[in-house]
């Protein structure tokens, strides 16, 4: 990850980068918020998709103000963990300048832009993940100042560390394709703290969800988004993409499958919402594995994930008694995990040999000989979990203390809908 | 006059117009509702989650009919709703005041049919 001056932008990879970054963008809204949305009660639907749009709105601002600088500029306020304020309100980054970061250089690079742009869509739909596990009792108005703080004091300093060049795990050589640290672990443990935090919904039991028409057509544009954010990780239109994009599918085709297959056996019938859950769990779970293992590693960590996530879901937490409302920590969380461990084991250097990172060496996992990548994902992994479960806890302690999190009994009984947004999903007459 | 409600399974509807056309009988109200009687409700399962309890989809008719209908009309419903298992549902009859057709303000038996 070094400047080259004899780079050139090319258009191809430009082209795959800017669709891919509009990719990521739809997988916030509308993907999660419908994937989420069909899920809750009537009453809370437009709820839980405004904190998706709030998520894109909200995020995007403190991106370009300040927020891009601190997670990728060169210079150092905190050396390994968070950047300076030399590229604030983008200053200095013109239409021509060339992106500074690049994973495969083999066909030329991309504009700066494109990748500010790439990454501030993956900054806008990580804590719309989190949203699943408040969902249904949390005060708009906390979770508005939840995502500002939290964006600013986890995402950026876990971004600098994973991703930027000067970052503490980037320098070891951390194999982190396309946020399985950073959005996926991330978002999982925040929204386990979440949701602890929280405590349970009244009325738990008493309705399914509203509508699962709603959740499947999310799930499909959600997997359909993931080409983007795992094939566009590449930040180029190459074989690495192809790869990328071929692992991302088979993931989820695998994990699909086994999470139908353990519904069949266990519960009797085959689930389609379990089946598009375990799509999801899959396409996390190859995220930061994309470009660095081959098929069989793919088909491999797709059908894990199905298995740890349907237990996770299915048993410990209808054990433990906590409200994972829609399960973003059961599935990106345990998913997050698997992947970022499963790239330490998994990575194949025929894969990425030839390719700008490693020195063209390629880069091996356990499996392949090399036991130190793993150790560097498990340090990474525990770092993630420790900040974004710790930080996340101490955020909203703090808004307790301020404004309060969670809304009244009485605001619960009447939905959010109505309480947060004076707003209505549906009516009866016309 | 008579006002006959029936709550019945909604997979049972064609087979109760049927046999209330059958009967001479077309003049009638459907809705949907929710409820259930001793089988206590559905359980369904969502990622896992065993969801019991749930009221159940119900289908209720309304039927106005003059006497000489009453017993071919509840005669249809139960020949078009029974199917011997539990939730096939239950009838009650009415004393039926008054009746009137708003279109051209007649009352009584001459406005029912």
């Amino acid at each position: 990850m070094t400047s080259d001056l004899s780079a050139h932008i090319s258009g191809a990879n430009t082209v795959w980068v800017l669709l891919s970054a509009a990719l990521v963008m739809f997988m916030t809204v509308p993907a999660l918020g419908m994937f989420y949305g069909g899920l809750v009660k009537k009453k809370n639907v437009l709820n839980i998709m405004m904190q998706s749009f709030t998520s894109l709105g909200v995020v995007s601002l403190i991106w370009v103000s300040f927020g891009y600088s601190l997670a990728f500029s060169p210079g150092e306020l905190i050396p390994g963990i968070l950047g300076d304020f030399k590229w604030a309100m983008l200053s200095g980054i013109g239409p021509s300048d060339l992106s500074p970061y690049f994973v495969s250089d083999s066909v030329g690079r991309i504009p700066h832009i494109a990748f500010v742009m790439f990454q501030c869509m993956f900054a806008v739909i990580t804590p719309a993940v989190i949203s699943g596990a408040l969902a249904e009792r949390m005060k708009f108005s906390a979770f508005v100042l939840f995502v500002i703080v939290w964006t600013v004091f986890i995402y950026i300093p876990l971004t600098h560390m994973m991703w930027s060049a000067n970052g503490l795990f980037a320098k070891e050589g951390l194999a982190d394709f396309a946020g399985g640290t950073v959005v996926e672990i991330n978002s999982g443990f925040s929204a386990l703290a979440a949701a602890l935090f929280l405590g349970r919904r009244r009325y738990l039991k008493s309705l399914p969800p509203h509508n699962l028409t709603y959740t499947l057509c999310g799930a499909a544009m959600l997997w359909f988004g993931w080409f983007g954010f795992n094939a566009g990780s590449g930040l180029a239109a190459d074989g690495l993409a192809a790869m990328a994009f071929l692992n991302t599918n088979m993931a989820g085709a695998a994990a699909a499958c086994v999470w139908a297959a353990l519904d069949w056996i266990i519960q009797k019938k085959p689930t389609i919402l379990g089946f598009a859950t375990g799509g999801v769990a899959g396409l996390v779970v190859i995220t930061p594995a994309a470009g660095f293992v081959s098929l069989g590693g793919a088909l491999l960590l797709g059908a894990l994930a199905g298995v740890f996530c349907y237990g996770m879901v299915v048993f410990v937490k209808n054990k433990m008694g906590y409200d994972d409302s829609l399960d973003a920590f059961g599935v990106h969380g345990i998913a997050g995990l698997v992947g970022i461990l499963g790239t330490g084991l998994l990575a194949n250097p025929a894969i990425t040999r030839g390719f700008a990172m490693n020195g063209g060496k390629g880069i091996a996992g356990l499996m392949y000989g090399n036991p130190a990548l793993l150790s560097v994902q498990a340090q990474a992994a525990l770092v993630t979990i420790v900040i974004s479960f710790g930080g996340s806890l101490i955020i909203l302690k703090v808004l307790d203390m301020l404004i309060g999190v969670r809304v009244s009994a009485k605001e619960e009984a009447m939905g959010l809908d109505v309480t947060q947004h004076n707003e209505r999903a549906y009516t009866i007459l016309e | 006059m008579k006002l006959i409600v029936a709550i019945i399974q909604p997979y049972r509807l064609e087979e109760v117009k049927e046999a209330l056309y059958a009967a001479d009988i077309h003049l009638i109200t459907v809705s949907e509702v929710l409820g259930h009687g001793r089988q206590k409700g559905a359980t369904e399962v969502y990622r896992g989650n065993h969801e019991s309890g749930n009221l159940l989809r119900k289908i209720r008719l309304e039927i106005a009919v003059n006497e000489e209908y009453v017993e071919p009309c509840l005669e249809a419903l139960q020949t078009g709703a029974r199917t011997g298992e539990l939730g096939d549902g239950k009838i009650f009859v009415y004393h039926l005041e008054e009746c009137i057709r708003i279109r051209t303000g007649e009352r009584g038996e001459k406005a029912i049919g």
